[in-house]
């Protein structure tokens, strides 16, 4: 037995467009550097230097990595790893209004 | 100019699928009315569709967690829960939609930064003003924003 990954639609580039590969560790640092080397650049796209990135979500089984261990989770045999991007975005800081141009719905 | 009857993922390369987003008026209605009702939060959610039919059926409001005028983020459990529930059914996102309160209907820098579904329309609305919506949709692919025509209906086409 191993460990499932599955891989969201925006990272199988790296995985030759399968959904889920397998992986192998006794922490989710460890199955991410296993799956790494054999699809290389999917780790970097979940890890930055300062760990889980902001935007990616991970699970183990049913749970969220962030509630439990973060990277250093424990896994084993039979898990599931599901890897998420957020789902995010905003108007952030830009300026509200002022332009002239006021765009009304199309059609 | 009239568009041929099989405009619609006759052919389904991105590359040539044109750029429209078919969307039932019911649809825009539930949309609109989320975030009509969230701001001056952002609202935020997903209308569902069987995978590959480019048919946004299943209309799907999420929790912003963020809870902010500016910005949005689906709860991590609500997003694993929404997920595996597409899995379940064969769906995939075919709308990603959110609001913005005080600014236009346009893709923000964060909102291109985070866009991680290639396949997805990114409907935008914006409910800056109290007696208009601006309703409007993108493609957002590899950080290039695209707007595409919104083709509203009054049901979505039954046959294929």
């Amino acid at each position: 037995m191993a460990i499932e990954v599955r891989i969201p639609t925006i990272l199988r580039t790296y995985t030759g467009g399968e959904k889920a590969v397998s992986g192998d560790g006794g922490t989710l640092a460890d199955v991410l550097v296993d799956v790494d080397s054999r699809h290389p650049g999917l780790r970097d796209r979940i890890v930055d230097e300062k760990g889980l990135r902001r935007f990616v979500n991970v699970y183990v089984n049913d749970e969220d990595v962030r509630f439990m261990g973060g990277l250093q989770t424990a896994v084993k045999d039979g898990d599931t790893v599901t890897v998420l991007p957020a789902v995010a975005g905003g108007a952030g800081e830009e300026r509200a209004g002022g332009a002239s141009t006021h765009v009304t719905a199309g059609g | 100019m009239s568009l041929a009857p099989f405009s619609r993922r006759s052919c389904d390369r991105a590359s040539s699928l044109l750029p429209v987003l078919v969307i039932a008026s019911e649809t825009v209605d539930e949309i609109v009315a989320h975030a009509r009702r969230d701001h001056p939060d952002e609202a935020c959610g997903v209308v569902a569709g069987p995978v590959g039919l480019d048919r946004p059926q299943r209309f799907i409001p999420m929790v912003n967690a963020a809870r902010s005028p500016t910005f949005y983020e689906f709860d991590s459990r609500d997003l694993l829960r929404l997920y595996r529930e597409m899995d379940d059914r064969d769906e995939e996102p075919v709308i990603v939609y959110h609001s913005h309160t005080a600014t236009q209907a346009y893709p923000s820098r964060t909102d291109v930064a985070y866009a991680s579904e290639p396949g997805a329309h990114y409907v935008l609305v914006s409910t800056r003003e109290p007696d208009t919506v601006e309703f409007r949709s993108y493609r957002i692919v590899d950080g290039t924003v695209t707007e595409e025509e919104v083709r509203v209906v009054a049901a979505l086409d039954p046959s294929e």
